[in-house]
């Protein structure tokens, strides 16, 4: 499938602001009364499904604030009454949930494997994209081809390596061993072959030398892409939990997703910490979502449409 | 950058450097200059993707619990005894292919079809449609382990808000959601539908918005409604996004592995333990990672048999 880049005349942009008229194109509905009384009331039913939809999260965070007894009472409530930050205080304070403990170990992993993403799919990536060299056929299609390898596979062997490194029950268990993403190779492969060569060369006939160009030239006008791919991994790392809960013991020492398991089973119905626990391990992925929603959500789209 | 613009314009007008380089390529570089930008990821690429790939498969082939002294070769015991009926490995692997064939057969086509009905009221431009895109994905940004622990709680058999709800409309209002079945599968695909929606329908508003107007303009013209639109103009349109999809949905439905285990804990029983949830358990519990291992890459023959079902049927028909 193409990507349509250039304009297409038909095409009149977006036809924002004027509901009444939206371009035919767009208008795939059988249903053609273009009356507003009908217009207004899809558009209430819209909004009352939305707010279903997302009523969940808001039910999470509400309870959060809650007493223990008013989150576990019927009929449940919408408002806490008593409005407490009870539940926070117990999971932040209790020495078999340090919940601020696994918010640091969380932050970190996720920030050092964006970071080691990033680096190293970055590098590889131009070496494949802009130099020639012996072997450079095997190694792209070494790493293409990983990507169809369901991560399943990885798990048992991996744990035993990860043992023999001595890193079971330390951070570097959940840094390292996703770091060398194939698609992030795929992704910025990509991109470097998107930007003009002639300004890679015009940098190298002022005497810059390979990994100047790179670091000066290329880097610079890939910010978007490495952004992207910084994001994606973070996020990635940060909502792991299969690998987390069965490489990492210690309380002092979980991320937030293994650590709610851990907190969900000594408290199997204290919902007000559990849904305490959820907010704090929510918060930084929905500041960033919010902020970063449309790098994120063009992110997936464009995955689907490279076909 | 001294580089005179006149430098870079007569580079692009002649598609060749002064040089007489290769217009495409960068070749002025030592030998050694890609294998030192290549050596960090081919490190970690090595000691963490190929070298297990290949381990496994040994390690499949050995009795290798991690707790004994001494993993002796045997072979392909591991995988015959998965394969032979009766022995306690059959029943238990087996049990947890059964569990995730339930959960993938009935997760994917609503993975399929609701995200889809969704990107198409998504597609047309009213104000706040971006806000609207944003709730629907917003689940998905939350990671397994949140959406899990918060409907555990929706989900509680006693004080929990759906039963609250259902008891309120007049349903039956005190159904065991995650300790019995059939309840605890409509719980983990429902939840799972909640969690991943937004996903397929932000792939699927792409593939719509990609398809030429034109092709709808000039069915209008033949006279065709709502409906023969939709079959003739947008689904052949949206093939490539429909097989990327279901290839993606299928893979993640055949991986399910947090819902079963915070929601369910894989009960009643066994009911739901997923493959993933089994495998995990009889290799880094249990520690018998020869069978664990074996059963990954039985696994992994389904899955590629599942992916070449897709491309079969999503391939060019003539016609």
């Amino acid at each position: 499938m193409s990507l349509q880049t250039d304009a297409d005349p038909l095409q009149t942009g977006e036809v924002r602001g004027t509901p009444d008229e939206p371009p035919p194109a767009e208008d795939r509905s059988a249903g053609h009364g273009r009356r507003p009384g009908r217009k207004i009331l899809t558009y209430v039913v819209l909004i009352v499904l939305a707010l279903i939809f997302i009523s969940p999260l808001i039910f999470m965070v509400v309870t959060s604030f809650k007493t223990r007894a008013e989150a576990g009472a019927i009929p449940p409530s919408w408002v806490p009454d008593p409005f407490t930050t009870q539940a926070y205080e117990t999971i932040m304070n209790s020495r078999g949930t340090p919940v601020l403990r696994w918010f640091g170990n969380s932050m970190l992993a996720a920030l050092a494997n964006a970071a080691l993403v990033v680096t190293t799919s970055a590098l590889a990536a131009y070496a494949l994209a802009r130099m020639r060299f012996a072997g450079q056929r095997i190694v792209f299609g070494l790493i293409i081809a990983t990507l169809f390898v369901p991560p399943v596979i990885l798990i048992i062997p991996n744990y035993l390596i990860v043992g023999e490194l001595g890193w079971l029950n330390t951070l570097l268990a959940v840094i390292v061993p996703t770091a060398a993403s194939a698609f992030g190779v795929f992704f910025l492969r990509q991109f470097f072959l998107g930007i003009p060569v002639e300004l890679e060369e015009a940098a190298r006939l002022d005497g810059a030398n390979q990994w100047q160009t790179f670091w000066r030239v290329v880097l610079p006008l890939s910010r978007p892409a490495l952004a992207t791919l910084a994001l994606l991994s973070f996020l990635t790392n940060w909502n792991d939990f299969l690998w987390p809960i069965y490489v990492l013991f210690s309380p002092e020492i979980q991320t937030l997703p293994a650590g709610l398991s851990t907190l969900q089973s000594a408290n199997a119905v204290r919902y007000d910490l559990l849904m305490a626990g959820a907010v704090v391990a929510s918060v930084p992925v929905l500041v960033l979502f919010v902020f970063l929603q449309r790098y994120l959500i063009e992110g997936v789209a464009r995955s689907g449409l490279k076909g | 950058m001294a580089t005179s613009a006149a430098q870079i314009r007569e580079e692009v007008d002649t598609g060749e450097s002064p040089t007489q380089r290769t217009p495409r390529r960068l070749v002025t570089h030592g030998k050694v200059t890609p294998w030192l930008f290549l050596a960090p990821y081919l490190t970690l690429f090595v000691v963490f993707v190929i070298a297990p790939i290949v381990y496994g498969a040994w390690i499949s082939l050995h009795r290798y619990d991690y707790t004994l002294p001494g993993k002796p070769f045997v072979g392909l015991d591991n995988y015959l005894t998965l394969l032979t009926p009766g022995s306690i490995t059959f029943d238990i692997f087996w049990d947890s292919m059964q569990a995730t064939a339930i959960f993938t057969v009935t997760s994917v086509p609503l993975l399929l079809v609701i995200p889809l009905l969704v990107a198409l009221v998504m597609n047309r431009s009213f104000p706040g449609r971006n806000v609207f895109r944003a709730v629907f994905f917003a689940p998905y940004v939350l990671g397994v382990a949140v959406v899990a622990v918060l409907w555990r709680y929706l989900l509680d058999r006693n004080i929990g808000l759906v039963n609250y709800y259902l008891e309120a409309v007049g349903l039956p209002g005190d159904i065991a959601w995650t300790t019995s079945v059939p309840a605890a599968w409509v719980a983990l695909v429902g939840v799972t539908v909640w969690w991943t929606l937004g996903f397929n329908a932000v792939i699927y508003l792409a593939g719509l918005q990609d398809i030429p107007r034109e092709l709808y303009e000039s069915a209008r013209v033949d006279g065709a409604n709502g409906w023969q639109q939709f079959r003739h103009v947008t689904l052949p349109g949206l093939r490539p996004v429909l097989s990327f999809v279901t290839m993606v949905t299928i893979i993640a439905s055949v991986n399910m592995f947090g819902q079963s285990y915070l929601m369910t804990e894989g009960g009643p029983g066994r009911a739901t333990r997923t493959a993933i949830y089994q495998i995990a358990e009889t290799g880094l519990r249990n520690y018998q990672m020869g069978s664990a291992s074996a059963m990954s890459y039985v696994l992994t023959v389904f899955l590629m048999l599942l992916s070449l079902g897709v491309f079969w049927l999503f391939r060019e028909r003539r016609g």
